[in-house]
């Protein structure tokens, strides 16, 4: 039987922005409301600019920002959203405080009033703050025994030193030593308009929203103070690291390079040499230690931007007996994309996936929300995926290579082991200086 | 709050080898879903073949008629688009998301797979090191792994189908051979045992005409019978706990059989909205008890099914709540406690609007879901595989919404502790 040929794709659509308005209130806060009707539902996404916040006072006061106000108790906060089908929630990490929930759309003007009553009347109540405080020390304690935990943190001390990004979870007993007060105030000094953005995405008016957020959140005061963070510090490569758990029967590899920020030059070039190399399924790495190997299930390469920096991690989880082996592939397929270009068809195929997920990223209400608030916190708007689609559309081969020499060059990154040094230290040993360290 | 109502078109047929099929368009964004639902999962994988359901979903993904390995991976994302599938209690899913011009190659891939995967020596040892990477990642290497979804099935269940480890012993796992597989595939995967959902910017007819095309040629296969899997309810409480090496804090979980969710849809309903109202949220009962007045608990969770997807899953399954203590916790108090709070709503009923509430969350989750072109995709063909009716999604919010008090309360009434299953896990781990 003659095979049966794959059938072609066809033309490509255009990039599709949604229609979406934008106004910034005389508080300094930014309202941008995006239109994406699909459901009736409405998406919210509130980000602070909270460089510098105390780190266990901010992780907690993301736990009690909705614990109560003069008005209101946990409970009443919470039936309250449910009865418009809503519900928030708040996160913080070393930019940002973020505040993100979603309603039915009809229920919009309620769920911007009460948000609005928590952001100008958060209270902090005794009794909920020490609740929350304990239930945020447990959660930490579980953290603490989790390998992707326990990587992620030795791997950001390893990164940045002293920078602020070096730590990003609080130790439980700093938790358990945050008094209400210490809320209020980092909520008086920090939970401000000033450089915030509010998003709002869903089967809305983008004008009408922003009147009905203007409405309720022009009475939100207070100039706060804008806090930058330096930039992050050069990494310094050098030995492993390696982070004992005994007993572990894989190994958590972890790999550290710096990247470039979405408004760099190189930046579609290099997320082009990333894919190829480890940033998606159909790349070098994923389809050596997986497919050929069978060293891990879900070895991956991805770009995080953050304000003051950019950096690009490699992680793979591998069974313990083959952690140096699959440290040499990584670091050869690293070796290899940074001093051979890729071919032409490898180029074209991290093109399309680059092109194609951009669209299918801004097909939901809750993706275009998260897209919008994060670029937000960059300094961007939507259009920026037009612009970034017509460099990741131009660039060559050449611009591709030049990024993967510049940016994942094995020299260039940090490596981090988690896994039991009685079996994988003598191992690694093999390729040069291993450290302990603890966690 | 008046619960929105939601359309989504659906059109159905079937082809002459049995393939059912479903038609979704929803021009909103320029993207399609593809959806292959096949009507076996990790109840229907024989003794001694633990896992195996899951191993073969990997092959899967190994090569077909006209692709070799790795084909399939670059066919997607070389199109723009992104893949997955996985592994239920009583299905198997795979599919893609996709810009809307690669509908045709999703088609084709989805076709070749269904007509022939390539299985071989080489592939299958390959993805049996992959699946014991996955279930050392997701399991082994954590605190929790598994909790509840692999531990309590076995305290709740006696037979093989519903209690046994649905990732697989490690000692199944090697002994899996090629012959095995495709004794499988050959059981299982008919195009009359499969459903197919094409969602997303696309014209009906257009659709229809693409998949005759693709699939139309399948050889027509008899679909197997299904088993029933029921089980008698428990007559008396089974408590089971075991030590978790990782575990830094004590866990526990709680099971109750509910009604059929298909054969009973209207007595089940009522036991998906329970599930809301004692944990959804801060205003939830067993929040506001457990964790935030007695701080007993410092999170609680209720769910239906034990992956967790009420309108995905068959009989017998079960109501599941779920508490993770602080040190020290007191398990037997905690589960006291649950039997208290379940025994005043059974007497007093609920408060004023707080069905209500809780509905009108339900319906944003729902909705939520639904925004994802791929998402309704799935949860259709599978509304189409176990019920006939892909046209249910756009019901549910609605249906949810017409739940009545004194519904909730009578299945309140049934989570009586005589028929409670339950496992605890005792920390074996430093603080």
């Amino acid at each position: 039987m003659s095979p049966r040929p794959v059938p072609d794709l066809l033309p490509a659509t255009q990039l599709r922005l949604p229609a979406s308005e934008e106004r910034t209130l005389a508080n300094g806060l930014t309202i941008i409301a995006v239109h994406r009707p699909a459901v009736p539902l409405v998406e919210l996404r509130l980000r602070i600019p909270f460089a510098r916040a105390n780190l266990p006072r901010a992780s907690l006061l993301g736990q009690t920002l909705l614990s109560g106000t003069e008005t209101m108790s946990t409970v009443d906060i919470a039936a309250e959203l449910q009865k418009v089908g809503g519900a928030l929630s708040a996160g913080v990490d070393p930019d940002r405080l973020v505040i993100s929930g979603n309603s039915l759309v009809s229920g919009l003007d309620r769920l911007l009033e009460i948000l609005a009553e928590v952001l100008t009347g958060a209270t902090y109540p005794a009794q909920e703050v020490a609740t929350e405080r304990d239930r945020l020390a447990d959660r930490i304690r579980v953290a603490l025994t989790q390998p992707a935990h326990i990587a992620r943190s030795a791997l950001l001390r390893r990164m940045y030193g002293r920078h602020p990004y070096a730590v990003q979870t609080p130790r439980p007993e700093q938790v358990l030593a945050v008094r209400p007060g210490n809320l209020r105030s980092l909520h008086a000094e920090r939970v401000r308009p000033l450089g915030a953005t509010l998003v709002l995405v869903g089967d809305i008016t983008p004008a009408k929203a922003l009147d009905s957020a203007e409405k309720a959140l022009s009475s939100w005061n207070g100039s706060g103070k804008t806090v930058e963070l330096p930039p992050v510090p050069p990494l310094k490569s050098g030995p492993i690291t390696l982070v004992d758990r005994p007993g572990s029967v894989q190994s958590s590899l972890r790999l550290a390079f710096t990247g470039v920020g979405r408004s760099h030059p190189d930046h579609a070039a290099l997320q082009l040499a990333n894919l190829v190399f480890g940033g998606y399924f159909s790349s070098r790495l994923v389809e050596n230690i997986r497919e050929d190997k069978g060293y891990t299930y879900s070895p991956h390469a991805v770009i995080e931007h953050s304000v003051a920096g950019t950096a690009l991690v490699v992680s793979a989880d591998v069974a313990t007996e083959v952690t140096a082996p699959a440290l040499l592939e990584t670091w050869y397929e690293l070796g290899r994309i940074a001093s051979t270009p890729p071919t032409q068809e490898e180029l074209e195929q991290a093109r399309q996936y680059a092109l194609g997920t951009l669209q299918l990223g801004i097909a939901t209400q809750a993706g275009l929300a998260g897209l919008v608030s994060n670029l937000a916190g960059f300094g961007l708007r939507l259009d920026w995926l037009a612009e970034h689609r017509r460099q990741l559309m131009e660039a060559t081969l050449d611009d591709v290579f030049a990024a993967a020499s510049r940016y994942l060059a094995p020299a260039r990154g940090v490596t981090i082991v988690v896994g039991d040094a009685s079996q994988v230290e003598q191992p690694l040993r093999l390729f040069g200086e291993v450290t302990l360290a603890s966690h | 709050m008046r619960i929105p109502a939601t359309r989504f078109p659906v059109e159905r047929f079937t082809l002459s080898n049995g393939l059912r099929v479903v038609i979704a368009p929803d021009r909103s964004a320029p993207v399609v879903g593809v959806a292959v639902v096949y009507d076996v999962g990790i109840r229907s994988e024989p003794e001694g073949r633990t896992g195996f359901a899951h191993l073969f979903e990997h092959l899967m993904f190994q090569g077909s008629e006209n692709l070799e390995k790795l084909a399939h991976f670059r066919y997607v994302q070389g199109s723009g688009g992104t893949f997955n599938g996985s592994t239920h209690l009583d299905y198997t899913d795979y599919y893609e998301l996709l810009p809307a011009n690669a509908l045709e190659r999703a088609l084709f891939l989805e076709a070749d797979r269904m007509r022939s995967p390539r299985i071989t020596e080489e592939n299958l040892r390959n993805q049996i090191d992959v699946v014991k990477e996955e279930i050392r990642v997701n399991v082994l290497n954590r605190p929790y792994g598994g909790f509840p979804w692999l531990r309590l099935p076995p305290v709740m269940f006696d037979t093989f189908p519903n209690a046994h480890d649905g990732y697989g012993s490690f000692e199944d796992l090697e002994s899996a051979t090629v012959e095995d597989a495709q004794d499988f595939f050959n059981r299982y995967y008919a195009a009359s045992n499969a459903v197919l959902t094409v969602g997303g910017d696309v014209d009906v007819e257009t659709a229809i005409q693409l998949v005759e095309r693709h699939f139309g040629d399948i050889e027509a296969r008899p679909a197997p019978p299904r088993p029933n899997f029921d089980e008698p309810d428990l007559d008396a409480e089974r408590r089971s706990a075991y030590t978790d090496p990782h575990a830094p804090l004590p866990a526990v979980a709680a099971a109750w059989r509910v009604p059929d969710p298909i054969a009973e849809f209207e007595a089940y309903l009522p036991y998906v909205v329970l599930a809301e109202v004692l944990t959804d949220g801060d205003a939830s009962r067993l929040v506001r008890r457990l964790v935030l007045t007695d701080r007993s608990a410092s999170s609680v969770g209720g769910y239906i099914g034990f992956m967790g997807e009420p309108f995905e899953v068959r009989n017998p399954t079960a109501l599941l709540l779920q508490a993770h203590l602080p040190p020290d916790g007191d398990v037997d108090k905690v589960l006291r406690t649950v039997d208290e709070e379940l025994e005043r709503l059974a007497t007093d009923g609920l408060e004023p609007e707080e069905l209500e509430r809780v509905q009108a969350r339900m319906a944003t989750h729902l909705l939520r879901e639904n925004d994802s072109v791929l998402g309704r995709c799935l949860q259709m063909a599978v509304l189409e595989q176990q019920r006939g009716d892909a046209g249910l999604l756009g019901e549910l919010p609605r249906l949810i919404s017409e739940v009545t008090e004194e519904q909730i309360v009578a299945a309140a009434a049934t989570l009586r502790p005589e028929r409670r299953a339950s496992v605890e896990v005792q920390p074996g781990g430093k603080l």
